[in-house]
């Protein structure tokens, strides 16, 4: 019993479909093991389509399985996962309220009184070095200062587990370095447990303790699981340039390449050799 | 183009064209001045009788009338507009069902029902409102709709996540998400809601600006025609500046 509540997240056999126009079923994700232990730091690394996504929003409660079971802290999910936060890919922050508004809401929808919301979501602004624009409108800011108000409104309710989606995905190089950065400061105060998807590689071996990789869809599994030992604090820049770092970056490429090969073939319609 | 310079232009226009007007209503360079005063009336008697109009006073109650109407019709069709386009992008079984009477509903052009209405709401004010609602209730309904039903799945789901239950999606999701399509068609539909006033006005009744330009024409007063036709411009005017200053305000965040 002790050990089942070290595990944060935990898949048993979770496979997840779709049902198509055709009225077929599509299988995105055969049934797949996975556990995210408390405080890991876990990047699921795959190619485009092959279901990474979609096993984030079975944790997250977002997506009902077709089959096998959602586990958070030893408990079945069965409805949204209330311990966990979420970091969407896409823009999903409210156009229609303030930056500072955005942040307060996770706390003032659960019965937090307004002024005490306002003046820890200015806390929080201040600390994803946002503290002057809690008045502004969303569409009023760049890209990546949109993702700062989005990490600033998940982590205000300190939730148990972050589940981020190709977070900084949508940004630039430079941007998504210091995104990086400032998402490893903010994790390495309490270590949350993270589940985070990318197509990156580097990105996820510099952020991650762990690596899975999944192979490419449909039926996608996970055909790789990497420890990553490189010790913290790092910093997301200069990590790149420890040949520890381009060692494990070689060993996991070499699982990775044949699934993204694939993946490209399954989605450019190359010739079926 | 330099502003000031835009706007001399713009006056330019307007003085040109009375000054045209004028010379065609009372000179023979574009033919006999009584025939073309009988029919176009001229700028002086015009001006002179809006003037008159409001010196006088009497003016204020039949605008008073009119507004109220629109006021009233924007009101009642915009909450129904509202409370059922919410109702049926909820409800997809009812939406569907309802689809193609609310579809034959709006085909229907409203004038016809301008008859039925004084008949039901006799000749006072509220069968006026009851064609200006019918002419906004459809605005707001589809945008209602349409509004509720793009909500944008990340914004969603994000809100979800957030921990908000179906009430408070309600409120912080739908609800902002449909009133900001309202509120980017509000410029159609206050206008809709003068039409509906004005023309039920014409068609029957004792006040009110389209009253005023029926009783003119029944006597053939031409220049009472055109000076409640000015009137009528300037009133619908100033409604969308109102209008374009709330909006300002409703939709700041589109700003960019």
């Amino acid at each position: 019993m002790p050990n089942e509540n070290s595990h944060a997240v935990r898949l048993h056999g979770v496979s997840i479909d779709f049902a198509l126009a055709n009225g077929k079923r599509f299988e995105a994700v055969a049934p797949v093991d996975l556990s995210v232990g408390d405080h890991e730091f876990v990047a699921i690394v795959g190619p485009t389509g092959c279901g990474k996504s979609t096993l984030l929003n079975a944790a997250a409660g977002l997506l009902k399985p077709a089959s096998g079971s959602v586990e958070i802290f030893g408990e079945r999910l069965s409805d949204i996962n209330r311990k966990a936060g979420y970091l969407f890919q896409q823009d999903a922050l409210m156009p229609w309220k303030t930056v500072s508004d955005n942040v307060a809401i996770g706390l003032e929808i659960a019965g937090t009184p307004t002024r005490v919301a306002r003046e820890k979501a200015q806390e929080w602004l201040v600390r994803v070095g946002l503290g002057a624009f809690g008045d502004r409108f969303p569409q009023m800011l760049s890209g990546g200062q949109r993702k700062r108000v989005g990490l600033a409104q998940v982590l205000i309710r300190d939730p148990k587990i972050l589940l981020m989606d190709e977070p900084f995905g949508p940004l630039d190089a430079q941007t998504r370095l210091i995104m990086g950065d400032l998402l490893l400061k903010l994790w390495s105060e309490d270590r949350k447990a993270v589940m985070f998807v990318t197509h990156d590689l580097d990105e996820a071996i510099a952020l991650a303790d762990r690596i899975i990789i999944m192979s490419a869809g449909p039926r996608s599994r996970i055909i790789g699981d990497f420890p990553v030992t490189l010790e913290r604090p790092r910093d997301v820049g200069e990590i790149r340039h420890d040949p520890r770092f381009n060692a494990l970056h070689r060993e996991i490429w070499d699982a990775l390449r044949d699934q993204v090969m694939a993946a490209y073939q399954n989605t450019a319609g190359a010739p079926a050799a | 183009m330099n502003r000031g310079l835009l706007i001399s232009l713009q006056i330019l226009v307007a003085v040109v064209t009375l000054v045209l007007w004028h010379i065609a209503s009372s000179t023979t360079l574009f033919g006999d001045p009584k025939t073309i005063s009988f029919f176009f009336a001229d700028p002086i008697s015009v001006i002179k009788r809006i003037w008159t109009w409001f010196s006088s006073g009497t003016i204020w109650y039949h605008l008073g009338i009119t507004l109220t109407e629109a006021v009233l019709a924007f009101l009642i069709g915009a909450i129904g507009g509202v409370v059922f386009g919410f109702w049926f992008a909820r409800k997809p079984l009812l939406a569907a069902v309802f689809d193609p009477y609310v579809k034959a509903a709006n085909a229907l052009p409203r004038v016809v029902l301008a008859p039925i209405f004084a008949l039901w709401f006799g000749l006072g004010i509220w069968s006026k409102v009851a064609l200006g609602v019918t002419l906004v209730f459809f605005i707001v309904f589809f945008n209602v709709y349409q509004g509720v039903k793009e909500v944008s799945q990340p914004v969603l789901n994000n809100a979800r996540m957030l921990g908000m239950n179906e009430r408070q999606l309600l409120r912080h999701i739908y609800l902002p998400s449909a009133l900001s399509w309202v509120f980017s068609s509000l410029h159609t539909s206050v206008g809709f809601a003068v039409v509906g006033a004005v023309v039920g006005e014409y068609l029957g009744s004792a006040a009110g600006l389209g009253y005023l330009i029926h009783q003119a024409e029944g006597v053939f007063d031409v220049v009472g025609v055109f000076a409640g036709m000015f009137v009528l411009m300037a009133f619908v005017l100033v409604v969308d500046g109102l209008v374009s200053l709330v909006e300002k305000r409703l939709l700041a965040w589109r700003a960019s």
